[in-house]
């Protein structure tokens, strides 16, 4: 199949032989999990357990709520301990609410219900489960994909696009379950398919994982004979190929217009841990409870990929990796260009995190910023073709507004420019810092008229009440005025009578 | 001779009459300008530019006697719109932006006199007598009445704390 060309992007060392290797491990139950209520983009979950209650694998803890939101699941059977906020896996390092479970080592399913043919449920019935399930996308943005699933059904997507390229270095936990597992992925990837009426199914992998290309190759003919073509295809490897924008544009020529969705150009584009985690669903009945986690990283001892539970800390899957061998420089959630840097492994992981980097002083390299000289390697190395140096000077003196007007919102953040710059300039830091602004600046002028729209209302209010009160004294008064009026009538008209009555008896 | 006359005549009268009309109809009750300017104003009425209320900070915007940058509540938004409208530049040099803030009720002096729950111009306390009072964030302008009322110095303003959903990457240092 003819490929498209691709602009700009960057060529990474890759570092994947370090834990690319050994299989995929379970990790051993760890004694507590903290499982945050959000773990996806959305309105957080709302938990529907209580301190002390009992809870078993795969038990619903809290229902999304929202239009965009995701339930979240017990990860293993156990005790709820404590409700309340945890530091979380962000990189503020900022507390958010969690559920602390005590795992009691039994590991007790829920009763599970699955269907007996999924591919016999209508596509709504589908995305329903799938929702229910609390499947996020696993590759690393963890937006809900039950919300997916139904936008693009409503918008008549025509190709479904599995995103097998995973070109963060280091990481290797999608590569390993292609190879582990891919004709479980296969099946995921024909019900997601099923529940969204594409007629296309193209999978992308890039061509550094051949042991992954040929499993999913063979485990995908094997799935043609039963029905539905899924397309693999290898994609040349290269940062960032993995990114939703880059991998459409490589397989189908196609662009996500400025500003638009994947959807509005009939596309579809899914992670294969997702598919993994929608096959489970479907096929057992089983919420996302675990997903793969890359541990890996020159300090790591003995660098692998684990199958974790949501909720297990960093530090408990770095000490089943054999600990740290070296000083970290740098703790980083997720791969080291887009990933979440971490200032301690005591922060659980979520269904997002697909790895945990531990990187030594020698990997880092870290250096100070100096000027800009203009050599524009940043404009040759961005895959939005943008041009990060002139969206940096406008943030730099102060003007994030003008930044958007040479691209800010189309930047995907993905570190290219950054990663080339001869000076060291952290560009990418520049954008999501002109992002948070904006967006705040944004939330405070709606606040302002919100506030304003409150005051309008007080002012209106004491006005009433004044009104009232003076229309109040009036009617008083009035009244008053009546009945001293009555009183007089009644004295007078008495007076009168007992005039007459005098006169009479004079008469 | 006549023609002429006539002629100038009627067009004087029309043009006349067409003047007349639009001064009554198309008439403008005072300064448009301060009516729109203190429609963008918080609306708060808090006093802390020092005029007596937003009207008369916008009266003294559209005179040229107040800086854009009066209006301690409306943040620096307010100061970018009020410059675009006015077309002036905004001077930030010696402001310094502390950066939101809201009112803080401290639960262990609050009396529950309901002082600060009535000079508050968002109704953003909630209280009533004797019950300690509690502050909406989001109603909040830090405007600071009710610090300046409260018997007990059980109110103060403090700066908006991050959460998850308003936190943001800061800005990077910068290397000349």
């Amino acid at each position: 199949m003819k490929l498209f060309k691709l602009r700009g992007g960057v060529h990474p060392e890759g570092r994947k032989d370090l834990s690319a290797e050994p299989p995929i491990r379970v990790l051993p139950l760890p004694q507590r999990l903290y499982v945050p209520l959000q773990q996806h983009i959305g309105a957080p979950a709302r938990h529907l357990v209580t301190v002390g209650e009992k809870v078993k694998k795969g038990q619903l803890l809290a229902a999304g709520q929202g239009a965009v939101s995701a339930p979240v699941h017990a990860p293993t059977s156990g005790r709820v301990v404590a409700i309340g906020d945890f530091p979380g896996p962000h990189p503020s390092g900022l507390p958010m609410p969690t559920l602390t479970i005590e795992t009691d080592g039994e590991d007790v399913w829920d009763d599970l219900q699955a269907p007996a043919d999924p591919f016999a449920l209508t596509p709504a019935e589908v995305a329903a489960r799938v929702a229910a399930a609390g499947i996020v996308g696993l590759g690393g943005a963890a937006f809900p994909a039950a919300v997916k699933l139904n936008l693009s059904r409503n918008s008549e997507v025509h190709t479904l696009i599995m995103n097998g390229g995973e070109c963060e270095p280091y990481l290797t936990c999608d590569d390993r379950l292609m190879q582990e597992r891919a004709p479980q992925i296969v099946e995921g990837i024909r019900l997601i398919a099923h529940a969204t009426g594409a007629r296309e199914i193209l999978v992308g992998i890039e061509d550094n994982k051949p042991e992954a290309l040929a499993a999913m190759i063979t485990a995908s003919t094997t799935a043609a004979a039963a029905g539905g073509a899924v397309k693999v295809i290898a994609v040349p490897a290269m940062y960032p190929m993995g990114s939703e924008k880059q991998m459409i544009q490589v397989l189908t020529g196609l662009e996500v217009p400025a500003g638009g969705r994947a959807a509005d150009i009939g596309v579809l584009v899914h992670n294969v841990g997702t598919a993994y985690a929608v096959q489970q669903a479907l096929r057992l009945g089983r919420p996302l409870i675990s997903r793969i986690v890359t541990v890996s990283g020159g300090a790591i001892t003995a660098p692998g990929n684990l199958e974790v539970l949501v909720g297990t800390l960093a530090a408990d899957v770095v000490r089943a990796c054999g600990g740290l061998r070296a000083e970290a420089a740098r703790l980083v959630l997720g791969g080291p260009m887009m990933g979440t840097q971490l200032s301690s492994l005591e922060v659980p992981l979520v269904k997002g995190s697909g790895g945990v980097l531990a990187l030594t002083g020698k990997e880092v390299e870290a250096s100070s910023p100096g000027p800009c000289i203009r050599c524009s390697s940043c404009v040759r190395a961005c895959p939005m073709g943008l041009l990060p140096l002139e969206m940096a000077a406008r943030i730099r003196a102060g003007d994030p507004a003008g930044s958007v007007d040479w691209g800010l919102k189309d930047c995907i953040a993905c570190g290219s420019c950054s990663y080339v710059c001869p000076s060291h300039i952290p560009l990418v830091h520049w954008f999501n810092h002109a992002k948070g602004d904006l967006a705040a600046r944004e939330r405070l002028k709606m606040k302002n008229e919100a506030t304003k729209k409150l005051a309008d209302e007080r002012s209106e209010r004491m006005a009433r009440i004044v009104r009232e009160r003076e229309e109040a004294a009036r009617l008083r008064a009035a009244r008053k005025a009546a009945a001293d009026a009555a009183k007089k009538a009644t004295a007078e008209a008495a007076a009168a009578a007992a005039k007459q009555k005098l006169e009479e008896v004079t008469a | 001779m006549i023609a002429a006359l006539l002629s100038l005549t009627l067009l004087g009268l029309a043009l006349g009459l067409g003047l007349g009309y639009a001064a009554i109809r198309l008439k403008v009750e005072g300064n448009p300008l301060v009516d729109e300017l203190e429609a963008m104003l918080p609306g708060s009425q808090c006093g802390q530019c020092g005029y007596p209320g937003c009207k008369g900070a916008a009266q003294a915007l559209a005179d040229g006697a107040a800086p854009v940058t009066l209006c301690p509540p409306g943040g620096r938004p307010l100061v970018e719109a009020l410059a675009a409208k006015l077309g002036v530049e905004a001077d930030l040099t010696g402001m310094a932006d502390s950066g939101p803030q809201v009112a803080e009720v401290l639960e262990d002096l609050c009396i529950g006199c309901t002082k600060c729950y009535k000079v508050c111009p968002t109704d953003a306390i909630l209280g009533a007598a004797k019950q300690i009072h509690a502050v909406f964030r989001e109603a909040c302008t830090a405007c600071g009445k009710c610090v300046d009322v409260c018997p007990t110095e059980a109110t103060r303003m403090v700066a908006l704390p991050a959460t998850l959903q308003t936190w943001y990457w800061a800005r990077p240092e910068v290397v000349i």
